[in-house]
């Protein structure tokens, strides 16, 4: 094979030099960004962070993707740099390159996003719930705060591009605040009350002549729990064990080829050698991409699927409407950051959060794939939202608010 | 805990070797298998900045798998091994060396050989003189194994002898192996290390060759060069040979007198003690009871019978002599805290009583005259072993009572 079908792409080093007037270069996850963005205009039934959970698990051509390049196209030299992924792909990172580059192409105002969609808060708060084994009658209560603070309004939903006073919006994460949020307006969450309520819905329960049992926050902690902390071990096993390299190798010249090429089939040699020695035979499939990580089913006997429980158990009957038990919130931050400033709303590492909240957080970070922070900017904006009126009285710092 | 969502390549085989230490710790080879086949694509990137690279950590972490794995064979070890050789030309001779080592744990000698020869036949540009030590002991190992030949052709000749005939074939073979074996052996012992088991087989050959003048030089160098690592061993094979060689007190207490200084609860401090107790000399009787208080000092010794006979034996003799008696003194004053509460409690007189007559009879003597015949340890005892009607016992009752004022003046 001559040298010249391997000098590699004809701009790779200059597309690399640093000194470039736009910001906007094409990179790897810069193709992910593209994707997102067709399929938030298409308004396809998933979210971001589902999006780089098929990417991580291989449903999604990303990494190696110069396997599936056409023949002639060879790769070489500063190209590997572009090509070459070695780190998942971030969300943050994704997300935020995803608005830009739909401001740089001027794109319109994006389809309407309804309450119809896949991606409105209603509908994702169903799912999360779902996946959350929580009982299907929180979904009043996401709705109830959704519609309270305008989150589900089209205007605040639709992307328009270009538009920096309005706050982008993260779909996944924006539903699972929604969520956590209804968890602390109900339960509290204060590594107290919780707990408190929950025995006193057992007790209920062993008068409940009623249908469906009441919802127990004690039971799903401990049947959640125990999940996720199994679901967590494999996943941290998946990423020891996470391959980056594929049969095909890439040289950086034509001088190190051959030794590239011993070495690749050094490690085919070992790998051989080794993966007989490992005793279970490792899976030849992958397992089809799934929409859900966990899942519950009333068919079990063992009472281990709480959709269907009732939350009568923590709520009380006043002038014909049902009312949560609990009076009171605590916020989790009395004042918002500048996000432009410092990339945060609130500082989740800084403060001692109960560990309930920990815990819920912990949850949906898991779904989700990502830093519990995030998760906890969005339920700190839902609140300032929520509580708006009372905020404007410029309460004491850490006082419990009464509702 | 909020766990990190964030990976990439090197974080994910950071990981990846965590989980492998903690299988390896736990000696499940097969999920060390399991990960370290993950592992194994670190090979094709770059870590030339890192203090130990992947190949290193696959050579070592794979040898234990192999070696420890119930499926794994030798042929498939030796496999893996000839590969890592030639994943890092700036170990291969150490590769090499551990390999041999192997093979030499799973009995096979001439494989051992075969590759010790062709790893002395290597060179490589400027790496042969950096892997200069590494050379040097492979050259000793095949040395070694040389030695281990010409061992087992001298017993057939001697076998042959034995049965009234001589072989010279075998007789050849062997002194060709002595050739081969001592060039190599004295190669190694010239440079300051711990080389125990060769300098023993060197001495070995040329004793038996009868060279005893180089012998005793290569002891001598090997026990008191200060430029080699103190070693204890040393002391011990130049004392033998000086034993074997049927040389003057003089000269073995001296090399006993350092393994003393060193080691004092080393087990030929029983013979050194022996040795000094029967000399005319009263500088090396009092050496004597210093050697053997000094070996009592050491838990492991304890139980030794033999050692406290050693110690009762001297301590009688001093009594009965009525002179020395403060070299007693001397000795007990260090000690006349703490050995009543090691040695002499009731709780030890009523166990070595019941294990051991012999043990106990000899503390019994000893403990009598150090703490007189009021201490516990002698009253128990002389109780049980005149209760049993042991003749012995009486008579050491009676030596104690006698020379009871003894103590007194020991302990005043």
């Amino acid at each position: 094979e001559s040298t010249s079908v391997y000098s590699g792409s004809v701009d790779g080093s200059l597309y690399l030099t640093k000194n470039q007037k736009e910001k906007l270069r094409m990179t790897m996850p810069m193709t992910l960004s593209f994707c997102y963005m067709a399929l938030l205009w298409l308004r396809e039934p998933i979210t971001l962070s589902e999006l780089l959970r098929f990417v991580v698990e291989g449903h999604i051509p990303y990494l190696n993707i110069f396997q599936h390049f056409p023949e002639k196209m060879k790769l070489c030299g500063l190209d590997l740099k572009i090509f070459c992924v070695e780190s998942w792909p971030v969300y943050e990172e994704v997300f935020n390159k995803m608005h830009e580059l739909a401001a740089f192409l001027d794109l319109p105002r994006f389809p309407d996003i309804t309450d119809s969609c896949f991606l409105h808060p209603d509908m994702l708060c169903m799912k999360y719930l779902m996946e959350a084994n929580l009982p299907d009658e929180l979904h009043n209560w996401t709705c109830r705060v959704v519609k309270k603070i305008g989150i589900g309004e089209v205007d605040f939903l639709t992307l328009m591009p270009g538009n920096k006073s309005t706050r982008k919006v993260k779909y996944d994460v924006l539903a699972a605040a929604v969520i956590v949020v209804v968890l602390k307006l109900l339960f509290l969450l204060d590594d107290h009350y919780e707990w408190l309520l929950s025995e006193f819905a057992e007790e209920r329960n062993k008068n409940n002549t009623e249908g469906g049992p009441y919802f127990e926050f004690k039971k799903w902690y401990e049947v959640v729990k125990h999940s996720l902390d199994m679901e967590q071990k494999k996943l941290d096993e998946e990423r020891a064990k996470y391959l980056w390299r594929c049969e095909k190798p890439l040289f950086y010249s034509v001088k190190n080829k051959s030794k590239v090429l011993k070495r690749r089939q050094m490690v085919v040699n070992l790998q051989n050698q080794f993966g007989k020695l490992s005793g279970s035979v490792r899976r030849a499939e992958k397992p089809n991409p799934s929409s859900f990580q966990l899942s519950w089913s009333e068919e079990n006997t063992d009472g281990s699927c709480f959709h269907g429980h009732s939350l009568k158990g923590i709520l009380q009957e006043k002038c014909g409407l049902l009312r949560a038990m609990n009076p009171d919130y605590w916020l989790c931050t009395v004042k918002l950051c500048n996000e432009k400033l410092c990339g945060h709303l609130a500082h989740y590492r800084e403060v001692e959060f109960p560990q309930s909240y920990h815990f819920v957080l912990g949850l949906f970070s898991f779904l989700l794939r990502i830093q519990p922070s995030y998760i906890h900017d969005e339920v700190c904006m839902i609140e300032h939202k929520l509580f708006n009126k009372k905020l404007c009285k410029k309460l004491k710092y850490n006082t419990v608010l009464r509702k | 805990s909020s766990h990190e969502h964030k990976l990439n390549f090197k974080k994910s085989k950071e990981a990846c070797l965590s989980y492998i230490q903690d299988a390896l710790l736990q000696k499940q080879w097969k999920r060390a298998a399991e990960f370290l086949t993950c592992y194994v694509e670190s090979l094709e990137k770059d870590y030339s900045r890192e203090h130990i690279g992947p190949s290193e950590k696959i050579w070592r972490i794979g040898t234990e798998i192999l070696w420890h794995h119930s499926q794994s064979s030798m042929k498939e070890f030796n496999c893996f091994m000839e590969q890592m050789k030639t994943l890092g030309v700036k170990r291969y001779l150490k590769v090499c060396l551990e390999h041999v080592f192997h093979l030499l744990c799973n009995g096979q000698i001439d494989e051992a050989y075969q590759n010790l020869s062709l790893a002395e036949s290597w060179r490589f540009g400027e790496q042969t003189a950096l892997q200069d030590k590494e050379m040097k002991l492979i050259q000793a190992y095949r040395g070694l194994l040389d030695y281990y030949s010409w061992s087992k052709q001298k017993n057939i000749l001697l076998e042959h002898a034995e049965d009234g005939f001589s072989d010279l074939a075998v007789e050849q073979e062997m002194h060709g192996y002595f050739r081969k074996a001592a060039v190599n052996l004295k190669e190694i012992i010239k440079i300051p290390g711990i080389w125990d088991v060769f300098v023993k087989c060197y001495v070995d050959l040329l004793e038996f060759y009868g060279d005893h003048n180089e012998a005793c030089q290569v002891l001598n160098e090997y026990a008191y060069n200060s430029k080699f690592p103190a070693n204890p061993n040393a002391h011990v094979y130049l004392y033998q040979f000086l034993k074997r060689q049927g040389e003057s007190k003089k000269s073995l207490v001296s090399a006993l007198k350092i393994l003393h200084d060193i080691v004092p609860s080393h087990e030929l401090m029983i013979d050194f003690n022996t040795m000094l107790q029967k000399s005319k000399k009263r500088k090396k009787r009092r050496l004597g009871l210093e050697v053997i208080f000094a070996a009592l000092d050491y838990a492991g010794w304890k139980e030794n019978a033999k050692a406290w006979s050693c110690l009762a034996r001297q301590v009688k003799q001093i009594v009965i002599s009525e002179k020395h008696l403060d070299w007693i003194k001397q000795e007990w004053n260090s000690r006349k805290d703490w050995w009543p509460a090691f040695h002499f409690s009731r709780y030890l007189a009523k166990r070595n009583w019941q294990e051991n007559k012999s043990l106990s009879y000899e503390k019994a003597l000893v403990a009598g005259i150090l703490l007189g015949k009021d201490c516990k340890y002698f009253k128990y005892v002389s109780h049980q072993g005149c209760k049993a009607q042991l003749k012995r016992f009486r008579m050491m009752k009676k030596f104690v009572n006698r020379h009871n004022p003894v103590y007194l003046r020991i302990s005043g």
